[in-house]
């Protein structure tokens, strides 16, 4: 039988996930001999024996790799068979420069039977764990990655976890944060003074949430703040403490039975649901469920995740149908991650705090994902995808992005990878600009990064844009926020040339001076010409007109009928008093704190405001979520009228013809919802018209969709129908988030791309 | 944008301004850093001490309810001494007219000025006068620059805040600049807000007994109180902490800025000081400031918390820590 000997190089994330004891049981198991190794950029080995089986060996790699293991190349040489016998595991030849750290991961099948079998040692130990699964990216401190180098090296293993640790056929070999009851982590439990317990932690726990008490719940990447979901008065006790009124509370559920109970879910979120990296996915609430109506008020969805920790199946399993699991955060600050943070901060909004000693080094919140079209679409790429590389086309520098303010992310390249952090916060205050601070000396550390340029955004206010002008000794590169949204869906979809942007957000700084957000872009990384937009109105009080959707309604009305839109008979304008009316009409006249903008958003808030669903809003985008539920509980095709002008080498879509039809249709008692269904019909109709207009021009027939307005799937949905009816081709995002998490990425590619390519 | 032109946001006094102060002005007129960042320039000299400063006045509309371009222009001046913990003592006036401009409003400006400066103890010594054609200048302009002495040996300096510290404000804030908005914009307000304009250098007089207590004394103009304390916080190096509830607002004030959507913070005041001060001086000039006409409605409004790169962070009404930062030039919505 023909002997054959060859060596495969495999990059990609391959270690601390198992790979090499994998290797090690694979080629056992076909007779072959050789070795296995980590290297600088993942792992290599040579492996000898029968063609045959050295064949097999080959193929069984990607197909049986360990469940955390991602490879991103596969690289195979035939070389001299040496007449090796035996395989082994050599020690790591160098440092692991290039290596890619593993995202956190849910418990796997084989420690869930353990963590629930009374004969196991490790029975009901909240923190089991083996190569297959566990933390990762929230306990590491720095490269290489191994038990020293992360928050377990405050424990020292027993023998018996040291005899698994160190035996390569145990599925316990190198895991790093492998731990018993003997020698890992434990739990306490405090009441709200920071005062310990007795009795057993986990029971008292679970009979204190029975009960209806709120505890602070120490997870993987911080704090939540768990209440029983069936609860209404735990919920609304909840919701008083964390000054939150309306937004929704995400929950967890034991499994996927459970789930059922209370909402509606297709294979592919049932797939995200069960997956390692469980994230909340968005489901559509079940009619009759038993969640408390204060979970997600005004809301057609709950956000739903199945647990991820051991101590969360601890907790759930045959004691709850859900529990609220919130962040642990006040409102608009960062997740709390350290005990003695915790107990400071959570400490007037949590009874009880359910703690370890297991330190969590990185602050990664939950990830938020809503399926759309049979795909994954991100709003929040956190926990479970960090530190994951995103794919670039190639680029010729290392980049740092500091991304935008508002659901900040920072980037990192380093050759054609892109790596998106974790979910920062809103970027206005000291506490979230710390976080960022962090983010970007950590990932730099453990990722070997140190960037050559530094991209921000062309925003004067921004924290983020502070931050980047501060750094020193590197060349900075401000990049127009729309633009940065264009190439982050661009870049994912790996797209080169030019192509046609309809960017539609909130806001976003613009060169011009007004404030964009409902745009159509041509270029690509290296520029991009603005061919179009919504007609720029005035956004009266900045800020508060986003807090207070009615201001923008207002601006609507007040472009259409002048002083006279106080005459009509219409709810928002109800509650404006006299002397506010006067100040309006100053205000909007004379321009006084009303910087024009062209913002999609802003349309959705003014339309939400103006058929009376909505004058303040609570919490980011609230106008729009419910606009959207409304206009989906209806069918109807009815487009509202609009004008396209073009001026100046630019397309404008005046809304005007649409507010006059909407406002007699208000006066006549049209149902809401109709109104709410046309507006969408509308938006999407005038995008697809224009798109068309600019393709009469340059013969382009590539759109990208992005901007926070695409996380509303009734609008992107008819925007790319429309649009691929036209023959257009649609990309949209599937990697990175739509809305703003997403420009960090973006930014990078334009900054990376700067530069010539050497 | 073009960045090789000078915007209005240059003359705001908050970041874009100091940005060409650091990036221009300063660097081409190396002799002007004996004033730092401070209000006024101390001088040593021979037989002591003092302080110099000066100030452009170009106010639209140049009368309003409280004042006008005139006292505004000879307490600006007498403030950006007294802050320095100089007693004000000579000024001099440099009036720039468009043709044009009526004899009777100029009148009126110049008795205001007088009577500003005899209120305030001061001296106008020496004057200037020009008359542009019309159009190159908008009606009247006033330049003020004013000489103080020392009577002590205090140094009070923007970069004396020490963890620990009070920060005291003498009363309400946003009035002078709600006030000249109100009145430049037409807003026809139900209540008349006035400016605050008014001359410090009593009050600072009053406030200087505490000593060596008394840290950094500075005026909150254009900018408003948050410019002024993250430009504190940057010279002391440390960090300062405001609670909102304590802010001491004037309803009106506070009503017109909600529906502007303008950040009080962040508006212009003309008869306002903020005094840091050690913390078991805070009762008692607290209660030097109550007890004095510009200081009724005075407040203790945060404090210095610890040593760190000149952050400014507010405690807000509902419980969240807010990043307090200059004006950046106008005011840009932020929010996506
Ligand atoms: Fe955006
Ligand atoms: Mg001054
Ligand atoms: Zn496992
Ligand atoms: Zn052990």
């Amino acid at each position: 039988m023909p002997i054959k000997r060859i060596r495969i190089d495999i990059e990609g994330i391959v270690q601390g996930v198992g790979f090499r004891p994998f290797i090690y049981r694979l080629a056992n198991s076909h007779n072959l001999a050789g070795w296995v190794m980590n290297t600088p950029s993942g792992v290599v080995m040579e492996v000898e024996g029968a063609a045959k089986d050295v064949e097999l060996f080959r193929c069984a790699i990607p197909e049986h790799a360990p469940p955390l293991a991602l490879i991103s190349s596969l690289l195979i040489k035939e070389i001299t068979p040496c007449a090796e016998s035996g395989f082994v595991i050599k020690e790591s030849g160098g440092l692991g420069n290039e290596v890619q750290i593993a995202p956190d991961c849910d418990v796997c099948s084989d420690c869930l039977a353990e963590l629930f079998d009374p004969s196991d040692r490790r029975y009901r130990y909240p923190f089991i764990n083996c190569t297959n699964c566990g933390p990762r990216y929230t306990i590491i401190k720095g490269v290489p990655y191994d038990r020293g180098a992360t928050t377990m090296s405050a424990f020292p293993m027993c023998g018996t976890c040291r005899n698994e640790y160190h035996d390569p056929n145990h599925r316990r070999f190198h895991a790093q944060p492998n731990a018993c009851p003997v020698c890992g982590p434990v739990l306490t439990l405090l009441d709200g003074y920071g005062k310990k317990l007795a009795g057993t932690p986990l029971d008292t726990a679970i009979s204190l949430l029975k009960e209806g008490r709120i505890l602070a719940v120490k997870g993987l990447g911080g704090y939540h703040l768990a209440v029983d979901a069936a609860n209404d008065e735990a919920v609304r006790e909840l919701r008083r403490r964390k000054k939150r009124d309306e937004k929704p509370f995400a929950v967890m559920s034991p499994d996927l039975a459970a789930v059922a109970g209370y909402a509606v879910f297709d294979e592919m979120e049932k797939k995200l649901l069960s997956g390692v990296e469980r994230p909340i996915v968005l489901l559509s609430k079940r009619e009759g469920n038993r969640i408390s109506p204060l979970v997600a008020p005004n809301n057609g969805y709950f956000g739903v995740m199945l647990p991820y920790t051991p101590l969360h199946h601890l907790l759930l399993r045959d004691n709850f149908n859900a529990l609220v699991m919130t962040s642990g955060n006040l409102s608009n600050e960062p997740i709390s991650y350290t005990d003695g943070e915790a107990l400071e901060r959570l400490g007037e909004l949590a009874d009880f705090f359910l703690i370890h000693n297991r330190e969590i080094h990185t602050r990664t919140d939950d990830s938020i994902i809503r399926v759309f079209q049979g795909n994954p679409l991100f709003l929040r790429r956190s926990r479970g995808y960090v530190p994951r590389a995103i794919s670039l086309p190639p680029i010729s520098k290392n980049v740092l992005a500091v991304g935008a303010e508002l659901k900040g992310t920072i980037c990192l390249t380093k050759g054609n990878r892109a790596f998106l952090s974790q979910h920062i916060g809103d970027l206005q205050n000291a506490a979230t600009l710390r976080s960022l601070e962090d983010t970007v000396c950590h990932l730099e550390q453990v990722l070997k990064i140190e960037p050559e340029v530094v991209a921000y955004d062309l925003h004067p206010d921004y924290l983020s844009t502070g931050f980047a002008l501060d750094l020193k000794g590197v060349p900075k590169i401000g990049v127009q926020h729309h633009h940065a949204h264009m190439a982050s869906c661009m870049a994912e979809n790996r797209l080169e040339g030019e192509v046609i942007g309809v960017i539609f957000d909130g806001t976003g700084y613009g060169p011009d001076g007004t404030i964009w957000g409902g745009e159509f872009l041509v270029g690509g990384y290296a520029g991009a010409a603005r061919k179009g937009h919504f007609r720029t109105l005035p956004l009266p009080g900045g800020d508060a007109a986003v807090r207070e959707p009615y201001r923008m309604a207002l601006s609507y009305l007040h472009s259409v009928f002048g002083a006279a839109l106080f005459d009509l008979p219409l709810a928002c304008i109800a509650h404006v008093t006299a002397d506010q009316r006067k100040l309006f009409l100053k205000m909007l006249e004379r321009g006084i704190n009303s910087p024009l903008t062209s913002s999609c958003g802003r349309l959705f808030d003014a339309i939400a405001a103006l058929i009376g669903l909505r004058t303040k809003v609570s919490y980011e985008g609230q106008a729009a979520i419910e606009l959207e539920a409304l206009a989906e509980s209806v069918c109807c095709d009815d487009v509202y009228p609009c004008h396209i002008t073009a001026s100046e080498g630019k397309y404008l879509i005046d809304f005007s013809p649409m507010i006059r039809v909407m406002v007699e249709e208000m006066a006549s008692e049209k149902p809401i919802a109709e109104i709410a269904r046309c507006f969408h019909n509308t938006v999407a109709v005038a995008t697809a018209e224009i798109c068309g207009l600019i393709r009469g021009e340059n013969g382009m027939d590539r759109v990208v969709l992005t901007g926070g307005v695409y996380q509303n799937k009734l609008l992107t949905e008819g925007v790319m129908d429309l649009l691929k009816k036209n023959g257009f081709q649609v990309f949209i995002h599937r990697l990175a988030p739509p809305n703003d998490a997403g420009i960090a990425l973006g930014q990078a590619i334009i900054a990376g791309r700067s530069f010539p390519c050497v | 944008m073009d960045h090789d032109l000078i915007l209005l946001g240059h003359g705001s006094g908050g970041r874009l301004s100091h940005q060409l102060l650091d990036e221009l002005i300063i660097p081409s007129l190396s002799g002007i850093s004996v004033a730092g960042q401070n209000d006024a320039a101390v001088i040593a000299h021979d037989s002591g001490r003092l302080a110099f400063t000066t100030d452009s006045y170009v106010v639209d509309p140049i009368f309003f309810p409280g004042g006008n371009i005139g006292d505004l222009a000879v307490n600006g001046t007498v403030n950006d001494l007294a802050m320095m913990g100089a007693t004000p003592r000579y000024i001099s006036v440099g009036l720039i007219i468009e043709e044009g401009f009526s004899k009777k409003e100029l009148a009126v400006i110049l008795s205001a000025m007088r009577e500003a400066a005899d209120l305030a103890g001061v001296q106008i010594v020496t004057g200037d006068t020009k008359v542009v054609p019309k159009g190159k200048a908008d009606r009247i302009f006033i330049n003020t620059s004013g000489i103080g002495l020392f009577d002590h040996d205090l140094r009070i300096n923007g970069c004396a805040a020490r963890p620990g510290d009070k920060i005291i404000i003498n009363g309400t804030i946003g009035d002078h600049g709600i006030c000249v908005l109100a009145t430049r914009e037409g807003l026809d307000l139900q209540t008349v807000i006035e400016s605050d304009t008014a001359a410090l250098n009593g009050l600072v007089t009053e406030l200087l007994k505490e000593g060596e207590a008394l840290h950094v004394l500075r005026d909150p103009t254009r900018g408003g109180v948050a410019t002024t304390l993250k430009e504190i916080a940057v010279q002391s190096g440390v960090t300062i902490k405001l609670q909102e509830a304590d802010l001491p607002l004037k309803d009106a004030v506070k009503g017109v800025c909600a529906i502007l959507g303008l950040d009080p913070l962040h508006v212009a005041n003309e008869g306002k000081l903020l005094a840091i001060v050690a913390p078991e001086a805070a009762e008692r000039v607290l209660e030097r400031m109550r007890n004095h006409p510009c200081g009724v409605d005075a407040a203790i409004i945060g404090e210095v918390t610890q040593v760190s790169a000149g952050a400014v962070q507010m405690e807000t009404t509902i419980g969240g820590l807010r990043a307090i930062d200059m004006l950046s030039g106008e005011q840009l919505p932020r929010i996506c």
